[in-house]
This record gives structure tokens, C-alpha cells and sequence, in this order.
């Protein structure tokens, strides 16, 4: 037992104290929250150059009725001009032409002339302008023939806008708001969190593995050991690292979370950005005071389980981890070398990959099949449980995916050492599957 | 008293023989040189002896007692295949090593301070590996295999990567640690250090073993009747018969130290020869020529093939 916490020490304390462990863990939560922020910043700057857009409208609909905003003006110009600017736009003042044809009714289409690909803003703008003055015309012709006064305005109070409240009833019958979107986030955080982590750190326990063989030190070391002991304590000593990095992590990403909150000036300025970040938000719900939406955005949360949701991250993370990673392990000692590692890397990767995709189905139903069956069997598990427990999944079906996992790894780690110990010791030719499959024969 | 003994040991890997009822027994305080031709079964064999692996069957037995997991406290092995942590550092990978063998750090860290000055390699402490030589890489995993004072001490191919001068410092502390009671298994192709270093040898061929017994024991089994004559005088062999009689290996001649190389036929005697020798010339020095163990060993090899 003494030796095995050695090893762990060894494992954990060379790869702590590299640099690219430390700059990697400084430069995550940095380059996450940059990723966050940034676009919600950047989309929040207005777009400040002026443009000026010739139109020449050719079905005399228009005339006079674009109106110029702040930054985009519309200047109505003659079809002679039109077409001179359009033969030299370079030269001309404009920065692109609108063309509307005389039978713009009948095509409902308009041309838009420019050197470069306008802003879709820009697009928009247009659009938005001759639509809203088409629908009013209609509307008008509308009112005119029925002769229903003040129809307009009853029309527009027909608009309605329906909120719906998700509410979770507990066991002893309260009534939580709960969250459909903050469950979907949490679900592909943890379970995107658990598919990195297993891939990272597997493929740290391959290199691990293949370094001591490459090096030639194992045979030294196994003559100290017993094979199993170094496997598991590299394997354990990697987990550790990855814990740490995770818990820096966290410490650090609540940090920027915290500072970031501070660098935004006003709550008008915040606002701003949430609206654009949430563009399909009905507009009485923003003018609501920030305070309350805040407030209703944490009571929400309140309805998760943090500390199930935490310690269930932990276990499927350390049950995944010890599963695939004493795969990586005994393909790590097979080879001799990286580029052999293809051949046996397919079937470990492929359970990966697929629990990825299917935990992209299973946030959006959560209860199906498919996530169902998925997050009981071991090889999935970890990775789709996880996305499914955010929105409360039974106990029955949580303890038999544990279980299972549990049981697996016991017996792949049972397997994997009988390959690992054979495989640290052979050199030369690339083993096939037969062979792999007679090391597990021999006698240790 | 046997230190350490394999009594009929056999193993097979998937369709391959490894080791066929192979048995030696190893003095305590002797050095024991285990020979072989490539694939013959020593490395397996060495491995057995460090439980890295085990044998299918035969016993192995140390201090008298059968072999358990914790002797390996009490061996210290230095593979042929060997290598270091290239990115740590000298000193640290040391006492890493040490440690695993069950020294404390505190120990560990004296032997090493020890070693290290008596190698003149204390300024490399806080060096990686991969800035040392192969010849350096070597002296501080010799001395990761000694660190922990094993009562038995495997050795396969020590020497490699050693330029003469420090393979004769490390033959030296070999010998120092035979004087001071450790048991040595040597496994080597370097013949001229069997015959330098080992008291007793078994040599494996085709997982079988085909030869044990002291070393000069087998060298003077394995003589044949050849002997080195260094004479005065005028002599020709053919005139005067010799060459029907003896088989002459080598004859030159260039004045005072005229030298011949000569094996007498079965059946025939030392006596004879010198009787039949010294009625033509004066012989200076008459010795017996005892095959090095390069030729014992090529002469078993053969025959066994």
C-alpha cells in the first residue's frame, strides 16, 4: 500500500509542476469566459458608420416614405442618376443602390446594389422598412373596404404573448418553479465536462504508460512492484490531477464570474446585452425590473440539487474515468509507439463519441428511450447520466447505473491488468487482437 | 548455503517454450554467471527470480524458504532493457527508486549521498535525464540497483554503454560487494567477464539448461589436450614425424622464443609428448592451454544444436 501511494505522489506531482498543466489551467476559465463574454460584448457595440443608400423606386410606392435612421440614410434619386451611379458605383457617393422595380407589388422583390457584401444589418433594416410600409398600405386598403373603425389598433391587441411556467412538484408536495433551459445548460455542461475530462486524461494515462515503456523503466520498476500497483497508481495519480484541475477551475471561474459582474458599468449596459443575447424575448418581460428577473432566475436554480448533481458528477466522473482509462492503459502498453496506438484506440473512442451524441438527444428528452437505456448501460453512462440529472431522474434507475458502472470497471480493470502486465514487456512487432487475447491466458 | 534455488522450473508463452525443467542453486556470497545464445530463456528466467513473472510449474526458493512477494525488498535486479524517467530529475528519480524498494527517504537519501561521491557524479543531482549521456545513464541506474543493499543482485549485461574505465570501476564495486557478502546472478555475452568474475555458471540453450558447474571446473572439462611450447633450437616439424603423431595447431619460429601450438591424439599422455619434445629442442615453458569460456561456450552451443 506504501508503494502504490508513492507511485500516486510521483504521477500527481510531475504533472502538477509542468508548465503546460499550469498555463492550461490558468488560460482555461480565461478563454471559456472570453468565449461567453466576448460575442455578447462585441454584438452590444452599435455599428457606427454612416451609409448612404441611393434608391431609385420605380413603382412610386416609397417616395418619401423610408425613413433615414441614425446611421443608414435613403436618398430617393431619379432612374438617370440611378443608372450612372450603378454603371461607376466607385466613384459615386453611395454606398449601395436600392432598386425597386415599377412591378414591385407583383414581385415582392427588391435589388440591392453594393461593391461589398452588405451588413446584415443593414439587410434588415431594408427589409424591415419596405415590408412594415407594404403591410401598412394593405392594412389601410383593409380598413378602408370593411369600414370597421379603429380596426388597426384591435388587431394589434390580439397579439399575445404566453409565458410558461415549468413547476416541479416534489415528494412532499411542494410546488418549485423549475427551469427547462437552465436544466438543458447543466445537462450539457456536466455531461461535455465528463466526455473531456475521460478523453484528456485517458489519453494522459496512454502516454503515461507508453513513456515508461518507451523509456524502458518499467521492467525496473515491476521488479519493485507488482504491475497492477503501477497501473493503478498512475491511473489514480492522473484522476487526482484532474481533479485538481477541475476544482481550479471552479475557484477560478467564479472568480472572473464574480470580476466580470463588476466590469459591466451600468445595469443599463447589461440589459443591453441581454437582449441581444436573448433577441426573442418578448419586450414587457425586459422592461421588468432587472431585480425581479434575477431573483427568478435564482429561485429557479434553488429547485436543482447541487450537492446530488455535484457528488453525482464526481462519481460517474471517477466511474467513467477508471473504465476508460484502464482501456487507455492496457492500449498504451501494447504499443510501442503513437502511431500503432489507431487500431486499438477505435473501440474505446466510439462508446465516447456515441454517449456524446446521444446525450445531445437525451437533454431534449430526457425521459426517452434512448436517454433511458443509454445512461444504464456502463460503457454510456457517465456521460448521458449525467446530462439527465439536472432534470431529476429516479433513484431506482440512478442507483442501477451506478451499480452497473461500479461492476464494470471492477472487471476491466480485472481484464485490462492482465493485458497491461503482459504488454509492458513486449517489444518489436505491433500485437494483433488474437495475441492481445492470449496475454489474458497467461499465468502472472 | 544456497541463497537462492529453482528446482525444475518450466514456462510457456501461448506456443513458445521458455524454460524446460530448469534447475540452479546459487551460494550465497558466490557470483553466478547465467550464460546463454540469444532467446535461450535467461531473461525468463531473471524474471521469475523478480516475480514478474511466474513460473507453470517447479518451485522457487530463496534463503531456504519458498520465494514471496516481499523478498523482492531484498533483490535488486538491473534488466538489460533498462531506462530512467528521461524529464525527471537525477537525484529525485533516485530516491523515487529507492523508496520503491522499501528504503525511507531518509535512508535513501544517505545511501545516495554516498554513492553519488563515490561515483564523482554528485554534481548531477538536479540534472534530467534525458541531459545525461547513455554511459551516466548508466552509473546512476547501477546505483539505483544497489542502493537498498540487496542480499541478491542481479545483473544482466552490466557493462553495456561502459567505456573501459568505467566498466572496470563498476567490475571493482561488483567485487567489492561479493567481498561483503552479496550474492551476484551475472547474465552476460561478454565471456572475458565470466571468466574474470564468476565462481560457478549454468549455461541455458533452447529453454533447456546444458551445462553447470564452477567455472574452472568446466573450463578444465572442456581442455583438450592442447598445449603452448615455447623452445630454443632448430626444429622442423615434418622431418622428425611430429606431424603424424600430434595435431600442430600453430608453429613459428624467429629465433629465441620459437613458439608451438600442439594437441596430442587420444589415447596418448603429456609425457609422451614432452618425452618426444625434448630430443629435438630445449623447451623454456610447457603449459596446458584451458579453453577461454568463449570456446566452451561456442563448442556446447554447437553441439547442443
Amino acid at each position: 500500500m506504501h508503494k502504490i501511494l508513492l507511485i500516486i505522489q510521483r504521477e500527481y506531482t510531475t504533472r502538477v509542476q509542468k508548465k503546460s498543466f499550469i498555463i492550461l489551467t490558468l488560460l482555461m476559465p480565461i478563454l471559456m469566459s472570453a468565449m461567453m463574454f466576448l460575442p455578447g460584448y462585441f454584438m452590444s457595440m452599435d455599428d457606427e458608420q454612416s451609409r448612404t443608400i441611393g434608391v431609385y423606386d420605380g413603382s412610386a410606392v416609397f417616395l418619401g416614405r423610408l425613413e433615414s435612421s441614425a446611421f443608414t440614410k435613403f436618398k430617393f434619386i431619379p432612374k438617370e442618376e440611378y443608372l450612372s451611379a450603378k454603371s461607376d458605383l466607385k466613384q459615386s457617393t453611395y454606398y449601395a443602390l436600392l432598386s425597386i422595380e415599377p412591378n414591385f407589388l407583383i414581385t415582392k422583390t427588391v435589388q440591392v446594389i453594393s461593391q461589398s457584401n452588405i451588413p446584415w444589418d443593414v439587410k434588415s433594416q431594408i427589409q424591415d422598412k419596405i415590408q412594415g410600409v407594404v403591410e401598412k398600405d394593405k392594412m389601410a386598403e383593409v380598413v378602408r373596404q370593411t369600414a370597421i373603425p379603429d380596426l388597426e389598433q384591435k388587431i394589434a391587441a390580439t397579439k399575445t404573448h404566453i409565458n410558461v411556467d415549468t413547476i416541479k412538484v416534489g415528494i412532499s408536495g411542494e410546488a418549485k418553479k423549475s427551469s427547462t433551459e437552465i436544466g438543458m445548460v447543466l445537462g450539457y455542461i456536466f455531461g461535455f465536462m465528463i466526455y473531456m475530462f475521460i478523453f484528456i486524461y485517458g489519453t494522459m494515462v496512454m502516454q503515461g504508460v507508453m513513456e515508461e515503456k518507451q523509456s524502458r523503466i518499467v521492467e525496473v520498476i515491476i521488479s519493485s512492484v507488482r504491475p497492477f500497483q503501477l497501473m493503478m497508481g498512475k491511473i489514480v495519480g492522473i484522476a487526482l490531477v484532474g481533479l485538481t484541475q477541475f476544482a481550479l477551475w471552479v475557484i477560478l471561474g467564479v472568480a472572473i464570474f464574480s470580476a466580470s459582474k463588476s466590469f459591466y458599468p451600468g445595469a443599463s449596459k447589461a440589459q443591453q446585452i441581454q437582449s441581444v443575447m436573448a433577441q426573442s424575448q418578448d419586450a414587457a418581460q425586459q422592461a421588468a425590473p432587472q431585480m425581479d428577473k434575477m431573483h427568478e432566475i435564482f429561485s429557479m436554480i434553488d429547485t436543482i440539487n447541487f450537492p446530488l448533481l455535484i457528488g453525482c458528477f464526481i462519481f460517474f466522473f471517477i466511474g467513467g474515468y477508471l473504465l476508460y482509462s484502464s482501456m487507455f492503459a492496457a492500449v498504451g502498453s501494447a504499443i510501442d509507439a503513437q502511431e500503432d496506438a489507431q487500431q486499438f484506440m477505435l473501440p474505446i473512442t466510439l462508446p465516447i463519441i456515441l454517449s456524446i451524441m446521444v446525450m445531445m438527444s437525451a437533454i431534449k428528452s430526457p425521459e426517452g428511450p434512448i436517454a433511458f437505456w443509454f445512461s444504464i448501460i456502463p460503457f454510456t453512462s457517465p456521460i448521458v447520466m449525467m446530462a439527465r440529472i439536472p432534470f431529476g431522474v429516479p433513484v431506482w434507475q440512478l442507483a442501477l447505473s451506478m451499480i452497473l458502472l461500479v461492476a464494470t470497471f471492477v472487471g476491466m480493470v480485472w481484464v485490462t491488468g492482465k493485458i497491461y502486465r503482459t504488454g509492458i514487456l513486449m517489444y518489436g512487432k505491433k500485437p494483433s487482437w488474437k495475441e492481445i487475447g492470449k496475454w489474458l491466458m497467461y499465468k502472472s | 548455503m544456497e541463497l537462492f534455488s529453482a528446482k525444475d522450473v518450466s514456462k510457456t508463452y501461448a506456443s513458445q517454450q521458455a524454460l524446460t525443467n530448469v534447475s540452479i542453486a546459487v551460494e550465497e556470497g558466490t557470483i553466478f554467471g547465467l550464460l546463454g545464445p540469444n532467446g535461450a530463456g535467461k531473461t525468463t528466467l531473471i524474471r521469475i527470480i523478480n516475480q514478474i513473472t511466474a513460473p507453470d510449474s517447479g518451485s522457487v526458493w530463496f534463503d531456504g524458504r519458498p520465494l514471496k512477494p516481499a523478498d523482492i525488498s531484498q533483490i535488486g535486479y538491473l534488466p538489460e532493457e533498462r531506462g530512467l524517467y528521461k524529464k525527471m530529475k537525477v537525484g529525485e528519480q533516485a530516491l523515487y527508486l529507492g523508496q520503491l524498494k522499501g528504503l525511507s527517504r531518509h535512508d535513501a537519501m544517505r545511501e545516495l549521498k554516498m554513492w553519488f561521491e563515490r561515483f564523482e557524479i554528485t554534481a548531477w543531482w538536479d540534472k534530467k535525464v534525458m541531459e545525461l549521456s547513455k554511459g551516466m545513464q548508466q552509473k546512476v541506474q547501477f546505483i539505483c540497483t544497489v542502493l537498498h543493499k540487496p542480499r541478491l543482485l542481479i545483473f544482466d549485461e552490466p557493462f553495456s554503454g561502459f567505456d573501459p574505465i568505467n566498466a572496470d570501476i563498476v567490475t571493482q564495486q561488483i567485487l567489492q560487494m561479493k567481498k561483503n557478502g552479496a550474492t551476484i546472478i551475472f547474465s552476460t555475452h561478454n565471456m572475458e567477464s565470466v571468466e574474470q568474475l564468476c565462481d560457478h555458471i549454468a549455461l541455458i540453450d533452447k529453454s533447456r539448461k546444458i551445462l553447470d558447474g564452477p567455472t574452472k571446473q568446466i573450463r578444465e572439462q572442456y581442455k583438450s589436450n592442447i598445449y603452448d611450447i615455447t623452445y630454443r633450437g632448430e626444429f622442423d616439424v615434418n622431418t622428425h614425424d611430429m606431424a603424424n603423431k600430434y595435431n600442430i595447431i600453430t608453429h613459428s619460429q624467429n629465433g629465441n622464443g620459437n613458439k608451438l601450438c600442439i594437441q596430442y591424439p587420444e589415447g596418448s599422455n603429456s609425457r609422451e609428448l614432452i618425452k618426444d619434445l625434448v630430443e629435438q629442442v630445449e623447451i623454456i615453458s610447457f603449459n596446458e592451454v584451458i579453453p577461454s569460456m568463449n570456446e566452451v561456450f561456442i563448442k556446447v552451443v554447437k553441439q547442443n544444436s
